[in-house]
């Protein structure tokens, strides 16, 4: 187990490190001046100089490289152009919603999609289980951002039980925070169960076909001890593979949902980052968002191995 | 101690059993022969109350006076594991691959409520130390135990709680010949032990000759014929007994061949297998799979090579066929090094459903070797000519390989490996996954081909009634080397390498005097 994750780790780290030299260079490759770009056509060549400066853009390739890094690894991402505020702190405040989010959305996705899957896979075959195929199959199709406005029709505008949208602050309470996230989370959290409940479906209704399940049974376990104590550990590694690509999708890819709710989250922050044309912020920010991927991915694949006893090498 | 009674039993329209009736006493061994499909698991299945969905079930069985097909699901379960064991053929695959083999025995007792958590885990320990795994630790998992370990703890879990019945459905079908002796011999221990009753299911009459007290014999769902196990074979009362007992002692008409000229030689052969590293920075462990083998092959000669999984035998082969790098030593065809998709050898594997593309017609697979080989001109004509020379018809190519059952797919096989007129097959336990009546025909298939074409084979099984009717001369291969090598008949019958008469030892036969005046092939 500790020789699985040491291997893992060491190539967490090579991944990272790779991941860091493509996103440089991609910056380094666009055509022209990123600081020209930046600040568009009408700007004069000594503004353009001082933002190369700040840029850091001086000196050659390799210590500028070696300087981003540097400074990644000490905290250090820079200063946002347009907010001209460290993109550290810009990006701290935004986690502060974001990561949030995606935890609760993940939460509640998992919360649904567990007990609706073991159902659909013990009820094979039978009403309850094409009824939940139908629903995770609208859960799937409709776009989230059609739930978002829904739950705001209804739940805000209707029955007055949330807000429409905004986000007061983690300094108005713990309670307050979680209410203005709720609907958000709801919304993005009801497509991801939506998979996430078929593909346990499916990884169970495979299991159940096993031997062992028969074998099990002959032991005189019932057909529900058999489901829960040996068919869904095994139906497990797909769904920690799910969960985790959709860990790293709520992190950045509620985009819509922010804008659907005022959410000052990353998703917008990059958003206007990329219309403002403000590169560092987008190159710091996409580095930290494939660094959360690539941490998922490790905790993942120390999953799997915590799941199946077969993917440990034994020292 | 059972009765069962006019046992029928249909899934969906499809009839499966019919009128199945026999009694199991106290402490006897019962024998359930018959090939696949005959319905003997589901006989099995019945008694437990665990058929699939759409089954219908009629008839009457009664576990010491209780009607079983009137109890509750909860009854049910509740009998099932303490008065009813089951152990299944696939010991791969019957074990819960994520739990612990300790913990999937204490589950028989924890389920059961006959013991607590620390009480159930050391008689679960127990129960493994009495099947023979005192030396295994009851923290490991099944995939780091070997085949017949595995079947061990499927047994521990199946008796943890000393049921009256134990069904044994094809335990040691399998297993390497030596395994399968060590578990009949451990099933016989536990029955003689326990005084429990053993319902033996196989299709090996020669297991069931050595087991059982009475046996039954199954074809299409029917019990066809019961009685004492040495009163039915030496009558062997029933046309399909008959049948079962000569086919499984079939021997194809061939003549024997001293071979001409060397086909094929094998000098000083070696293959590594590298390891996973034990630390990031260590060399590769290495794994000598084959250890410096040397033998030959000649022309229009029939070569057995024996060995239990692990020996070796299957890596040789692929070496042979230029599937495997050596790391030492030289094969030789016709006295040039071997390569792979040479026209002049080709293979014949166990699973010929695994060696197929379901999605291409019968008359593609069939000239799967040209693409190695390069297509000649006339290459449907070849197709049409090696199908009939397996004795299916040219108009098979047509269709698909689903719709052909397992002996006919071993044809197409056959075909394929016939398509490029080679001179050396390799034949990698070709017979091993059919039922006897299937094996008897392609051995005769087998033997017609080698007569007609000039083949040499290279006949890599496991089973050494295989070898004995088809081959010429046999290798005897043990951990990476061969150990007896000579004319089949004489090692055989006079082994000299103590493994080699281990071997023999452990192959479960008919009793001599049982075989009466009524015998035939």
């Amino acid at each position: 187990m500790l020789r699985h994750a040491l291997s893992r780790l060491i190539s967490l780290g090579l991944s990272l490190a790779v991941a860091s030299l493509v996103i440089f260079l991609v910056i380094e490759v666009i055509p022209g001046d990123p600081a020209a770009y930046m600040l568009g056509m009408n700007a004069s060549p000594d503004t353009v100089a001082a933002l190369r400066r700040e840029l850091g853009l001086e000196g050659s390739l390799a210590e500028r490289y070696l300087g981003w890094v540097a400074g990644m690894l000490t905290g250090d991402f820079g200063t946002s152009y347009t907010y001209r505020v460290p993109v550290a702190q810009l990006v701290a405040d935004r986690l502060e919603v974001s990561l949030p989010l995606a935890l609760y959305a993940l939460a509640l996705s998992t919360a649904i999609a567990l007990p609706v899957g073991i159902l659909a896979a013990a009820r094979r075959g039978r009403a309850t289980d094409y009824g939940i195929i139908g629903a995770t199959q609208l859960g799937i199709a409709v776009p989230n951002f059609w739930f978002a406005m829904l739950l705001v029709l209804v739940f805000a505008v209707q029955l007055r039980w949330f807000n429409a949208g905004g986000f007061p602050g983690w300094e108005a309470g713990l309670g307050a925070g979680l209410k203005a996230l709720t609907l958000p989370a709801v919304a993005l959290a009801l497509p991801q169960a939506s998979i996430l409940a078929r593909v346990l479906r499916s990884a169970l209704i495979e299991t159940l076909g096993q031997d062992y399940i028969r074998t099990a049974r002959a032991r005189g376990l019932t057909e529900g001890q058999a489901l829960r104590r040996h068919a869904l550990r095994n139906a497990l590694i797909p769904v920690l593979t799910i969960l985790g690509l959709q860990f790293s999708f709520l992190l950045a890819g509620a985009i819509i949902i922010e804008n659907v709710f005022f959410l000052p989250g990353l998703g917008r922050l990059i958003f206007q980052g990329i219309t403002q044309r403000d590169l560092i912020v987008v190159e710091s920010v996409t580095m930290l968002l494939v660094a959360a991927v690539i941490l998922v991915t490790f905790l993942v694949d120390l999953a799997y191995a915590w799941a199946d006893p077969r993917l440990r090498r034994r020292a | 101690m059972i009765e069962v009674e006019g046992l029928s039993l249909d899934i969906g329209a499809l009839p499966i059993l019919r009128d199945v009736s026999f009694r199991i006493g106290a402490g006897e061994v019962f024998g359930l022969v018959g090939e696949s499909g005959s319905g003997k698991s589901l006989t099995a299945l019945s008694l437990m109350r665990l058929l699939p969905a759409g089954a219908a079930v009629r008839g009457s069985v009664r576990l010491e006076g209780r009607a079983l097909f009137d109890l509750s699901e909860a009854e049910m379960c509740a009998l099932r594991g303490a008065a009813i064991g089951l152990i299944s053929q696939e010991p791969m695959t019957a074990l819960n691959p994520v739990m612990t083999i300790g913990d999937q025995v204490a589950e028989t007792l924890l389920v059961h409520g006959r013991a607590g958590r620390a009480e159930a885990r050391r008689l679960a320990a127990a129960k493994l130390a009495r099947v023979g795994l005192g030396e295994v630790p009851p923290d490991r998992y099944p995939h780091e135990l070997s085949g017949g370990q595995r079947q061990r703890v499927a047994i521990a879990a199946a008796v943890a709680l000393r049921p009256r019945l134990l069904i044994a459905d094809e335990p040691t079908t399998a297993l390497d010949v030596t395994t399968q002796a060590q578990i009949l011999a451990l099933l016989k221990g536990l029955v003689a032990e326990e005084g429990m009753s053993l319902m033996l299911i196989t299709h090996d009459l020669a297991v069931v000759a050595g087991m059982a007290d009475r046996i039954a014999v199954m074809q299409g769902g029917r019990i066809v014929e019961q009685g004492p196990t040495g009163a039915v074979f030496r009558a062997l009362g029933h046309p399909y007994t008959r049948q079962l007992f000569a086919a499984s002692e079939h021997v194809p008409d061939r003549i024997p061949h001293r071979g001409g000229d060397v086909l094929l030689e094998v000098r000083g052969a070696v293959r590594d297998y590298r390891l996973p590293r034990r630390s990031p920075v260590g060399a590769h462990p290495v794994l000598r799979a084959v250890r410096g083998v040397s033998f030959t092959l000649r022309r229009g000669e029939s070569l057995g090579l024996v060995g239990e999984s692990g020996s070796g035998k299957s890596t040789l082969a692929r070496a042979i066929l230029g599937l495997e790098p050596l790391q030492g030593g030289q094969i030789l065809l016709d006295g040039a090094p071997v390569r792979a998709g040479d026209p002049r050898m080709q293979v014949v594997f166990q699973d010929p459903y695994g060696s197929f593309n379901p999605r291409h017609r019968v008359g593609r697979l069939v000239a799967e070797p040209f693409h190695a080989a390069g297509r000649p001109p006339d290459a449907a004509a070849r197709v049409a000519e090696a199908l009939e020379a397996v004795h299916l018809s040219a108009a098979d190519a047509q269709k698909y390989i689903h719709e052909f059952s397992g002996g006919q797919r071993q044809r197409i096989a056959i075909a394929r490996a016939l398509i490029t007129r080679p001179e050396l097959i390799v034949l990698d336990e070709p017979v091993s996954a059919l039922d006897v009546s299937v094996r008897a025909r392609i051995l005769d298939l087998l033997a017609e081909l080698q007569e007609r074409f000039r083949l040499s084979y290279l006949f890599i099984t496991h089973d050494l009634a295989v070898v004995r009717a088809i081959t010429d001369r046999v290798l005897v291969m043990r951990a990476g080397e061969i150990v007896e090598e000579g004319e089949t008949a004489a090692v055989l019958d006079a082994p000299r390498h103590p493994y080699t008469r281990e071997l023999v030892a452990a192959a479960p036969a008919i009793p001599t005097d049982w075989r009466g005046e009524r015998r035939h092939g």
